[in-house]
């Protein structure tokens, strides 16, 4: 039957088409293609490990970066709690420092006060005494008659008043 | 799926309401068909005009004119030698017995019903006797050859030029599809069939069979200019297909491939009084002659197929009236629709087996012997 020959001039145009077709596209297609897709399936690949290399890396600086932080707030309370101390140290110091001074000071004081008492006492004492000396001198104007006798019995008597004047 | 039920009930239904009004004016004013008219729709010029080769395109009939991509007739007289270059339409609506002249050579085309040469150009000697002159004539299968080869340049240039400017850049949606399609074949038949090493070598011949194949399959079922044209399911084109996978084979065997054929591990007298050698060079022509019978077989079986599914109206209509022929169209078109479907599945799988047994056995051609 004739459906089963192959006709010369089918079986020639179809060697010319098929021939170019497959040299144009063995020359300028297949290669790119799948050099194209080879490259890029390569690059993804490096991409991908390149950005899990990054990320790992990131992970690290970012422990680090934690540790850091630690750190420096453990350093933070030492500081603040060394200072604390200091400032406690100080304040106790002052305080000590303000009790010595008062204390000092009181019983400067309370020297001052001491002396100006025995002045002030000292001064009575005399007071007392050109007062009595005085009334003494009065009186023995007024008595003129004995008066050696009365001198002698009123040392007498400032002598057995001694200690009382004194105090 | 109750989309597709309520579709085809309204489809029967509309088509029966129409058949009536035919039935009934057949009826009143046409005398039944006669035996004449029942022949007059010839099945086999019908079936072969349409699945086999032809000098023009046809596209439509508009008022009983036949609307048709003239293509060139090219062919050298046996009768003188001379060439002759013209268009089909002087040979294609020439009637019958008339001839057409061109520089001193006589021409037409024989029906396809003519026991000798059906439906090929003839040529009138001198002497009044027939014979077909050498003809490479452009014709509606060559014109589907080309069709389907600028598609495929069309079709895998750009993204070749992509990869070329830029191979790193974000793949567009079109060189998704290329990519896809092309390791779909490299990945699924090449690389499992060829050792690694030579896949670059033999993987651009079995890309472009097989997108050769798968294309030309696709554009044989579109049924309308410029498509249709069976190109393979004509054993002139599977015929070159076969021949490239012979040379792929055979040009590149290696030395291990050879020696399996004219020395293989086999007693010595087998080989001596050469039984063995004659054999396996038997099966290595007798691989593309099956890759070749194949593929046409299938593709030419399954355009047949719907090609008398639909004839099969026309046919019923002629035998038991316009009714039945209404009828039949019905369930031809439900057949139709199904080998349609059919045949975009075999496009694909014949363009698979071509391609999976050309690359199996260029790659048996590659192997190396087994290490003992």
């Amino acid at each position: 039957m004739d459906l089963f020959l192959p006709e010369s001039g089918l079986v020639i145009w179809m060697l010319i088409a098929f021939l170019i077709v497959f040299f144009i596209l063995a020359k300028a297609a297949w290669p790119m293609i799948i050099g194209g897709v080879e490259k890029r399936n390569a690059h993804i690949a490096d991409s991908l490990l390149a950005a899990e290399e990054a990320n790992n890396a990131l992970a690290g600086i970012e422990q680090k970066k934690q540790e850091t932080l630690a750190a420096t707030q453990a350093e933070q309370l030492r500081i603040m709690k060394e200072s604390q101390d200091l400032k406690n140290q100080v304040v106790e110091e002052a305080k000590l420092q303000a009790r010595q001074e008062a204390e000092k000071i009181v019983a400067e004081a309370r020297l001052k006060i001491e002396k100006e008492q025995a002045e002030a006492m000292a001064q009575i004492k005399n007071e007392v005494i050109a007062l009595s000396v005085d009334i003494a001198e009065k009186l023995l104007q007024r008595e003129l008659s004995d008066k050696q006798a009365q001198n002698d019995y009123i040392e007498q008597l400032l002598k057995d008043n001694q200690p009382r004047i004194e105090a | 799926m109750k989309y597709v039920l309520k579709h085809s009930i309204l489809f029967l239904f509309l088509t029966l309401l129409t058949l009536t009004p035919w039935q009934g004016y057949a009826q009143d004013s046409i005398p039944a068909p006669t035996e004449q008219e029942a022949e007059a729709f010839d099945a086999k010029s019908f079936i072969f005009g349409h699945t086999g080769d032809s000098y023009c395109f046809h596209i439509t009939e508009i008022k009983g004119e036949p609307v048709c991509v003239w293509l060139p007739v090219i062919a050298k007289c046996k009768d003188g030698g001379s060439w002759h270059c013209f268009s089909s339409k002087h040979v294609c609506e020439l009637k019958e017995g008339e001839t057409y002249e061109h520089k001193g050579a006589y021409f037409y085309v024989s029906p396809i019903s003519a026991d000798q040469y059906p439906g090929k150009l003839v040529e009138v000697k001198g002497d009044g006797s027939l014979s077909r002159p050498f003809d490479i004539s452009f014709t509606k299968n060559a014109f589907g050859i080309f069709l389907v080869c600028a598609f495929m340049l069309a079709f895998f240039l750009p993204a070749a030029k992509k990869y070329k400017k830029d191979p790193m850049a974000k793949p567009t949606k079109y060189q998704g599809l290329v990519e896809w399609l092309t390791y779909t074949v490299l990945d699924g038949i090449i690389r499992p069939n060829i050792p690694e090493k030579k896949v670059k070598k033999f993987a651009p011949y079995l890309l472009t069979v097989f997108f050769f194949i798968f294309f030309a399959n696709l554009f044989g079922l579109i049924p309308f200019f410029p498509f249709s044209a069976n190109v393979t399911g004509n054993l002139s084109i599977t015929i070159v297909l076969a021949l490239m996978t012979f040379f792929f084979v055979n040009a590149f065997g290696n030395k291990h491939y050879w020696k399996e054929i004219f020395w293989p591990d086999v007693p010595v007298f087998l080989k001596a009084f050469p039984l063995m050698p004659i054999i396996e060079l038997i099966s290595a022509i007798i691989k593309p002659f099956a890759l070749m019978v194949r593929l046409f077989a299938n593709i030419l079986a399954g355009h047949i197929v719907i090609m008398v599914l639909m004839g099969l109206i026309f046919i019923i209509g002629g035998m038991y009236g316009v009714g039945m022929g209404g009828v039949t169209s019905v369930i031809s078109i439900f057949m139709t629709i199904f080998m349609f479907a059919l045949e975009l599945l075999v496009a694909y799988i014949q363009a698979y087996v071509f391609t999976i047994l050309s690359s199996l056995f260029i790659g048996l051609a590659q192997q190396e012997p087994e290490h003992e």
